[in-house]
């Protein structure tokens, strides 16, 4: 047991470290769009925790990137905050809001559940579009350079800005790695599998997929945050169904219910977008047919499939 | 204007739209109540059905009556194969389960939206009207072409429960959606009928789509709205049940107009939105359904 720990300890540090190294020797523009990656993979790994753990396919989560997207923008722009304690203040606003539409959204299961997050989302990019005096709608805010710092950290430099996604994403894959190691996690998977035993074994359905859902929701809104801090981009495509489109497909791509799955479909989808980029404008039907393959063919996603074929102790 | 005559107006346009989206929205509630799959794509075969509505009338020398009529039956019959032919490929391949077809269809939108894209263009053309006749109220004059929109509505609606009622192939799909393996084991062949459910389904769209393409221009993300409003209507009525479907249509359309009068239709759109989710949370049989027992 010790020796299969180690194996899989030393495989998701040997990633950090990797994307640690990777930063010298990264030509400017791969170096921003791995910053990109690892910001987009904190959302996915959240979107994870609830849809490949716990087994709710949520179509809502734009709301709650957004909800720390705007968060922690709007105090910033409005309140003249500074990036730090608004973006702690983007979590509680994920995890507030994760709550309420918990609470609510939860009493429904399987087709249910997915319109019922599809139709919160969409109330909340609605919201963005009708608050437009304050988020300026589609057309978004630009943050103001001199308040993206923390401390005497410039986040506005590649270098910082690379560093400071690097920290968010080794934190959240730590967080993913001992949550599916954990009891907890292990319940989640339960709920996943077999709802009716679990039930039959004490534990409460409603309070495990809840928690689930707000653990999901802080990471996205920690993303969301994240990613409005360090690229500067506020804008209500964040909150559309676009982006809640992604990380689904980013995780079933990667693998859902692995922990590295999610980074591994983010860095995927991007590079196979950036590639098709050159070849046509409708960058969408890439999105659109590897959606299409992966549940034709790849169900469990690559890293399910190696899981399944070759590491069967792979987290 | 006097408020009554205004009325009228407000009515008669929310019968226009009510019209229009109660054929969607059969269109998706049939595939649901058959085939229990969510097509999150079915907005884009409404688009599918516009657009390719644009191309017959452009191609079809003669008359713009003519054009019409022709893109009147081609369009559902193009639309309806292209359905049948992803549900063979690949909905089929699912089994049909829950999520993940949901998924695929999501993958579909993506795929129907960005290949009219590219072969139709990012701008929205308009389809010349087959007649254009005003109708003169004593208040104010009325196309005469929306009130036969509403009057075509209604005869597919008729035509469509009499397919569903009077006839063998009705009584087979009404057979698979009571009991799947049962009617298989009476030696219906569902994999057939679910095909056929399907390219029904997305038929019905192509043709709310034609006949509101002299309306409303042909645009390749036109399928968003449809999409949002059928799904509206849908859980209204109480998943799958075609009579509720109809009634939820008739409300929502009707309503749409009087309430965008009263707010901004952003507000509108969120409290309907809101509303929506409270239902199926709530009364997921809808308001007009019973709970099965």
């Amino acid at each position: 047991m010790t020796g299969v720990l180690n194996r899989s300890a030393i495989l998701h540090i040997g990633v950090v470290i990797l994307l640690f190294a990777l930063q010298f020797v990264l030509p400017p523009y791969h170096h921003t769009n791995m910053a990109r990656i690892m910001t987009l993979a904190v959302f996915a790994m959240g979107y994870n925790v609830a849809f490949g753990y716990t087994g709710l396919l949520s179509l809502g989560h734009a709301l709650f990137f957004a909800s720390g997207l705007y968060a922690a923008g709007l105090l910033i722009q409005m309140g003249g905050w500074s990036a730090l304690p608004a973006f702690s203040m983007a979590l509680i606003a994920g995890g507030g809001l994760a709550l309420l539409v918990g609470v609510l959204a939860l009493r429904t299961t399987g087709v249910a559940f997915m319109i019922v997050t599809l139709m919160f989302a969409q109330a909340g990019y609605l919201t963005v579009l009708y608050l437009g005096e304050w988020t300026r709608g589609d057309e978004g805010l630009v943050l103001p350079a001199a308040s993206r710092t923390i401390g005497s950290l410039d986040l506005t430099n590649d270098t910082t800005r690379y560093f400071c996604a690097l920290a968010l994403f080794s934190i959240a894959l730590l967080g993913c790695y001992l949550l599916a190691r954990s009891s907890t996690g292990r319940v989640l998977i339960a709920m996943r599998e077999n709802e009716e035993r679990s039930r039959m074994l004490g534990y409460d359905p409603l309070r495990y997929r809840l928690t689930a859902l707000v653990i999901s929701a802080v990471m996205s809104a920690a993303a969301g945050a994240a990613y409005g801090v360090l690229f500067g981009y506020v804008g209500a495509t964040f909150a559309s169904i676009q982006y809640s489109i992604f990380p689904l497909l980013w995780v079933l791509l990667g693998g859902a219910g692995t922990v590295l799955g999610p980074f591994l479909g983010v860095l995927l989808m991007t590079y196979l977008v950036d590639l098709a980029g050159d070849v046509t404008s409708a960058h969408l039907l890439v999105v659109g047919i590897a959606l299409v393959l992966t549940v034709l063919f790849a169900p469990r996603g690559l890293l399910g499939t190696v899981r399944a074929r070759w590491l069967p102790w792979l987290p | 204007m006097d408020f009554g005559p205004f009325l009228l107006l407000a009515s008669l346009e929310g019968l226009v739209m009510a019209a229009v989206l109660a054929l969607t929205a059969v269109g998706l509630s049939l595939v649901f109540g058959v085939m229990r799959v969510v097509n999150v794509a079915h907005g884009e075969f409404f688009m599918l059905g516009a657009i390719s509505a644009w191309f017959v009338v452009d191609l079809v020398p003669g008359p713009a009556a003519l054009g019409f009529a022709a893109a009147l039956i081609i369009s559902p019959l193009l639309v309806g194969a292209i359905a049948a032919i992803a549900d063979m490929t690949i909905l089929k391949r699912l089994h049909y389960e829950p999520e993940a077809t949901i998924v695929a269809t999501i993958g579909l939108l993506y795929i129907f939206q960005q290949l009219a894209l590219t072969f139709y263009g990012a701008d929205a053309r308009p389809v010349e009207a087959p007649f254009s006749l005003r109708i003169q109220f004593p208040w104010f004059g009325y196309s005469g072409y929306k009130l036969a929109v509403i009057a075509a509505s209604v005869v597919v609606l008729v035509g469509v429960w009499a397919f569903l009622t009077k006839t063998r192939a009705g009584l087979v799909m009404r057979a698979t959606q009571l009991d799947r393996e049962t009617a298989q084991a009476f030696g219906i062949n569902v994999d057939r009928v679910f095909a056929g459910v399907f390219a029904l389904g997305a038929a019905l769209a192509a043709t709310a789509a034609v006949l509101v393409v002299p309306i409303q221009q042909a645009h390749y993300l036109m399928g968003g709205d449809p999409l949002l409003l059928s799904f509206i209507v849908v859980i209204i009525g109480g998943l799958g049940s075609l009579r509720g479907t109809v009634v939820a249509a008739l409300l929502i359309g009707l309503s749409d107009g009087i309430i965008s009068v009263f707010f901004s239709p952003t507000l509108a759109k969120i409290i309907a939105t809101l509303l929506v989710a409270m239902v199926l949370v709530f009364r997921p049989q809808g308001l007009f359904g019973r709970r099965p027992a």
